[in-house]
């Protein structure tokens, strides 16, 4: 009996390279014609783009006369010039506030909610949810309401008479910083949760019989079961909030555009004001790549921490 | 088994979380509806809505709203057209250079807007396009398109085979395989790329306001902060233009809110 190719895939892994069934193709032409499409646009409009970046960061420009070609200068100042080193370090601060203070707040909350089996959770995940889903810009007024001189926050600390903490929050050289940090926070916050929940909801009940077994109490049990098994899920809760912290600019334009002074500069809003206002397009260029680089750079550590986990 | 003051604690937790992050949104829906500020006197059971129809007219939100619209509707349209086709390479047919072209796809997901708009503006710039619809969606489309091509090839690899097996063997061309068998089982999934689009877009604020120098073409949230600029103390009408930009998809959000749950979470699991 001759087996075709199709007979060999119905006998299973055992005989031979089971194929995923291809669609009829009439023509070996034909995917690329589906892909053609997207391609298009996603060349022009985002690999051209980015080439071009590239090619911008080596010269030096004002948007308007002649380039003059200068080589690795510009990247030479993001390593050099105080004024970026400064917001790469505020970029730094930022992913604490953006990252490490959800997934501890995520992982406190979605253990005890997750032990606890309470009610209502499903309204609770559409609540702390909700701040991901609000415009930038709407959230950065939001939050001036509260830290303005004569706002929320301020009234609050007067009428429990501590009066002296009262200040303008967002003028503050020192506080203005962790104040747009805390706003970061509440934003990602509910999406590290309902992702580190959706995480120990998978987690088989027989690993937490046994641990009680072993006379595990609930803090035992969180480090021995709860959180070697949400490592994925911290790892892809700390990848997205760490690319949306160095990624921060609608939220500085709006709340204190770098300031005061630039104690609340960041690289992506360096990256617009070189660009756009002081015309130095191949700084900003250079700035740009080099915060492509390292949110690529995130990916690739952060995925290779998960495969290794995963084998 | 749980004690019952345990459990009292956990409410508590449970009601804090939450009251945290319903606070700030409270906060500006309780200035957007506060006085402003000197007439005081009229209003109803002291809320003041008209507020609402101040900041829509003296912000001129007809016009930005429309122009939100058309952009989200260019956008979300076109791209998921071209991400559904794309995906349907990807996920269901072998060709030479797949793998390579698929991960050119994936980098787009991490390339920040911020790289690509600056030569973008320049080249648009060059060639006339700047303050034109174009130059607004066109980058916009080219980043939606990278996610929903994953998205979509995740979806039409997890389609039944037993599915495409049929169609192959009834000789459904590859077009109408998409169209009347694919495309109707992966319908959630589309319903997902669709609203993750949208507030995307819609929310976006680096490409429109770098694109449109000149403040012709101008999205709500665009308008938002430059209205913030010109009535930075007008704490009310301020509260109430802001509210009118974060509805549309706040709206969306609590109709179909595991759409967007569900494509957060899962469109970050990368393989």
């Amino acid at each position: 009996m001759k087996s075709s190719p199709a007979q060999a895939a119905e006998l299973g892994p055992g005989a031979g390279t089971r194929r995923r069934p291809s669609v009829a193709a009439h023509s070996r032409l034909t995917p690329y014609l589906y892909l053609l499409p997207a391609l298009a646009v996603y060349g022009a409009f985002m690999i051209y783009p980015l080439i071009r970046a590239v090619q911008l960061s080596l010269y030096e420009w004002d948007g308007l006369s002649l380039a003059t070609f200068v080589g690795f200068a510009n990247y030479q100042e993001v390593l050099t010039d105080p004024e970026l080193r400064a917001s790469f370090a505020h970029a730094l601060v930022l992913i604490f506030f953006y990252s490490v203070l959800p997934v501890v707040i995520g992982l406190m909350l979605g253990a005890v909610l997750h032990r606890a089996r309470v009610r209502g959770l499903g309204a609770f995940r559409t609540i702390v949810f909700l701040p991901q889903v609000i415009a930038l810009v709407v959230v950065a007024i939001a939050w001036r309401q509260i830290y303005a001189p004569d706002g929320t926050l301020n009234s609050v600390l007067e009428a429990v008479g501590l009066d002296q903490l009262a200040r303008p929050w967002l003028g503050d050289f020192v506080l203005a910083l962790p104040a747009v940090g805390l706003i970061g926070t509440w934003v990602q916050t509910g999406l590290v949760t309902v992702l580190l929940l959706a995480g120990m909801s998978r987690i088989p009940g027989e690993l937490y019989e046994s641990a009680r077994l072993d006379g595990a109490g609930p803090v035992r049990e969180f480090f021995a079961v709860t959180l070697p098994a949400v490592r994925g899920e911290i790892v892809v809760a700390l990848t997205l909030t760490i690319i949306a912290a160095l990624k921060t600019f609608d939220l500085i334009y709006v709340t204190t555009g770098g300031g005061p002074g630039n104690s609340t500069s960041v690289p992506s809003y360096e990256v617009f004001r070189r660009a756009f206002e002081l015309g130095q397009v191949g700084s900003a260029a250079a700035i740009a790549i080099v915060l492509t680089i390292m949110i690529f750079a995130i990916n690739l550590i952060v995925n290779r921490i998960g495969e290794r986990e995963s084998a | 088994m749980i004690a019952r003051s345990e459990r009292l604690m956990n409410y508590l937790m449970l009601f804090f979380f939450a009251a945290m992050a319903l606070g700030p949104i409270l906060i500006i829906l309780s200035n957007a509806l506060a006085p402003q500020g000197s007439d005081a006197g009229n209003g109803f059971l002291g809320l003041h809505p008209g507020n609402f129809v101040d900041a829509w007219q003296q912000g001129n939100f007809s016009s930005y709203m429309l122009t939100s619209v058309t952009v989200a509707v260019i956008v979300v349209s076109a791209s998921a057209v071209l991400s559904i086709l794309a995906g349907y390479a990807f996920g269901t047919m072998t060709f030479p250079g797949s793998q390579v072209l698929f991960y050119v796809f994936l980098l787009g997901i991490m390339v920040p807007s911020e790289a690509i708009v600056v030569p973008l503006f320049f080249d648009l710039r060059a060639v006339g396009l700047t303050n034109t619809l174009w130059a607004i969606a066109l980058p916009q489309i080219a980043q939606s398109v990278a996610f929903g091509t994953f998205w979509m090839r995740a979806s039409f690899r997890s389609s039944s085979k037993a599915l495409l097996e049929a169609a192959t063997l009834d000789g459904a061309s590859s077009f109408r395989t998409l169209f009347s068998i694919l495309l109707p089982v992966a319908r959630p999934a589309v319903v997902t790329l669709v609203v993750l689009t949208f507030m995307w877009t819609w929310n976006e604020f680096l490409i429109p306001l770098v694109m449109s120098p000149n403040g012709d073409l101008r999205t709500a949230p665009l308008a938002l902060a430059f209205f913030q600029g010109q009535h930075v103390q007008e704490t009310a009408l301020l509260a109430a233009a802001a509210v009118l930009v974060a509805l549309p998809v706040v709206i969306v959000y609590l109709f179909l809110q595991r759409h967007f749950i569900r494509g957060m979470l899962e469109g970050s699991v990368r393989e």
